[in-house]
């Protein structure tokens, strides 16, 4: 079904492969590679897995619960945790068909991986908890409209204070330190090193990561609201 | 867990002992108890912020209550919503339905959710939905969404059904479409809990209502009970050309003023036995005041009469 959504399939797969091809292709943005690509490719995964995790499973998820469409299945023999399960089941076949198709596309403008693909698997699967708990959080608590209108804020602030399109190098001390501290600054930090030669990801990726993956859904867990 | 047999025997399909639902310190159920069982319809009735929602949403496990205690079929809902969920049956107010889902879809969808699931097909032929069959919900109209809503709670065959204002915004022939399957259900032995504004309704499907007002509990009884709580459970009615003097009319007929209500300008209601003496009282002041008389009539006290007279009065 999110898939079958034109503005889903646009930011799950259509954003992240133009942003890629784009500024891989076109040298405006300053990278810290001497290939761009190299740099950009494992940003534009965490992008991908921050644009399924929290942007779709958010927008969708508050829709559902405007729609009483949640508190109705709650009802149901599905029951609440089958229900979250799916949705979880959703974000990660949908971030398998993401990883094939930006990979696919990186390695086809002159990426050329290499490192740790475990570690890797766990960086994105941390992400992909952080980020799905923040996107509950939202949608649990605010209005389907103001959730839709704050989440895609925040995509785009994450986008760019992420160490996604722009490293965090080119960030004045103060703004790096704050990026640092978020979900997306950790996750590309992460997929950077553990794609690019397999150099140890910094321990501050790891923690931030990890205090995200675990505070995000307990705090979506306490604010829930079925309406 | 067993099926409905039609029998009413045993221990109480639902039950509320001592009961108190709270949102910070404001208190949406008081310490409320009752008790409903299958083959019976209970009306849970009460104004905006009784505590009506509440009650319902800790019987359907949404809500845990802050004390007392809350069955559904033996199992705590908050807990066991997982055993009991295949044998309850939800109708929410509105909503519950993706718009772009046709009644068709979620037909079959919900029916996935049950291993004893009723056909689709003939749930959509239920709740009579067979030309909007594919129509997407968004296109429903108001009436069409809210017969969807039952058939869904419906699917798989509960014992529990609970319906949130089953036929509001629904036109009359829904209407009897509608209570057609509820009377239906509570023959084939399903407890049937309907929380409902409109009266009138409560009054041709119920067999007990409960009344909450401010979280209380106002009263639990049958219908008839309800009725025979309030002034006399009879009444006349009548229009006059001139206002009357209440007062020298309750004299006059023999009975207190405060029986004698002025329901609108010149329109007049006396509680109490309405026999010919009364009548011919009344009409014999009206004519020595010179007053003429419109549109008599005489009758039982409503429902909705009955539970203003309780509403109205301070909670108990």
């Amino acid at each position: 079904m999110t898939l079958k959504r034109g503005e889903s399939l646009l930011l799950t797969l259509g954003i992240p492969v133009v942003l890629l091809v784009f500024f891989a292709e076109v040298h405006v943005l300053p990278a810290s590679t001497r290939k761009p690509v190299n740099f950009l490719a494992p940003g534009i995964l965490a992008l991908a897995v921050m644009s399924t995790s929290m942007v779709s499973l958010g927008i969708a998820t508050g829709f559902e619960r405007s729609y009483k469409v949640l508190k109705r299945l709650g009802t149901t023999p599905l029951g609440r945790p089958a229900l979250l399960a799916g949705k979880m089941a959703a974000v990660v076949l949908i971030e398998i068909i993401q990883a094939i198709v930006l990979v696919a596309v990186a390695l086809a403008i002159g990426w050329r991986p290499g490192g740790n693909g475990l570690e890797a698997i766990g960086v994105i699967a941390l992400g992909t908890v952080a980020f799905s708990g923040l996107g509950l959080l939202l949608a649990g608590t605010l209005k389907a409209e103001v959730n839709l209108a704050l989440v895609n804020g925040l995509y785009l602030v994450l986008l760019l204070a992420g160490n996604m399109i722009i490293p965090l190098s080119r960030f004045p001390a103060w703004m790096a330190t704050l990026a640092k501290a978020l979900p997306a600054a950790a996750l590309s930090e992460g997929l950077f090193h553990s794609l690019n030669g397999g150099t140890a990801i910094p321990a501050w990726a790891w923690l931030v990561l990890v205090a995200w993956a675990i505070a995000a859904p307990v705090a979506a867990g306490i604010a829930w609201k079925w309406e | 867990m067993d099926k409905p047999t039609g029998s009413n025997g045993g221990s109480p399909a639902v039950s509320c002992v001592d009961v108190t639902v709270a949102y910070g310190h404001t208190i949406a159920v008081d310490n409320l108890s009752f008790e409903a069982s299958r083959g019976k319809i209970l009306a849970i009735l009460g104004p905006n912020g009784a505590g009506k929602t509440s009650t319902v949403e800790s019987l359907e496990g949404y809500r845990v209550p802050q004390r007392g205690q809350v069955r559904v079929l033996g199992h705590d809902p908050a807990k066991g919503i997982k055993q009991l969920s295949p044998s309850i049956g939800v109708m929410l107010q509105e909503g519950g339905v993706h718009p772009m889902m046709s009644p068709r879809d979620a037909a079959e969808l919900f029916a996935g959710y049950y291993r004893a699931a009723m056909d689709p097909g003939e749930i959509i032929g239920l709740v009579g939905l067979e030309d909007v069959a594919r129509t997407p919900y968004k296109r429903l109209s108001g009436g069409e969404k809210q017969r969807l809503s039952l058939g869904l709670a419906l699917m798989g065959r509960p014992i529990v059904v609970f319906l949130d204002e089953p036929t509001a915004g629904v036109d009359p022939q829904g209407r009897l479409g509608i209570r057609q399957v509820i009377l239906q259900l509570r023959s084939q032995g399903t407890c049937i809990i309907l929380t409902t504004h409109e009266l009138p309704e409560a009054e041709r499907l119920a067999d007990e209502v409960l009344i909450l007002d401010r979280g209380k509990k106002v009263m639990q009884g049958t219908i008839h009970e309800l009725l025979a709580t309030s002034q006399g459970n009879t009444s006349v009615r009548f229009h006059t050309s001139a206002a009357v003097d209440i007062h020298a009319l309750a004299r006059a007929i023999g009975t207190s003023p405060g029986e004698i209500i002025e329901e609108a300008q010149a329109s007049y209601r006396v509680d109490g036995d309405a026999t010919p003496g009364r009548i011919a009282a009344i009409t014999s002041y009206l004519a020595e005041h010179d007053i003429f008389m419109d549109r008599l009539t005489t009758g039982t006290v409503s429902l909705e009469e009955a539970y203003l007279s309780l509403i109205g009065s301070p909670v108990q």
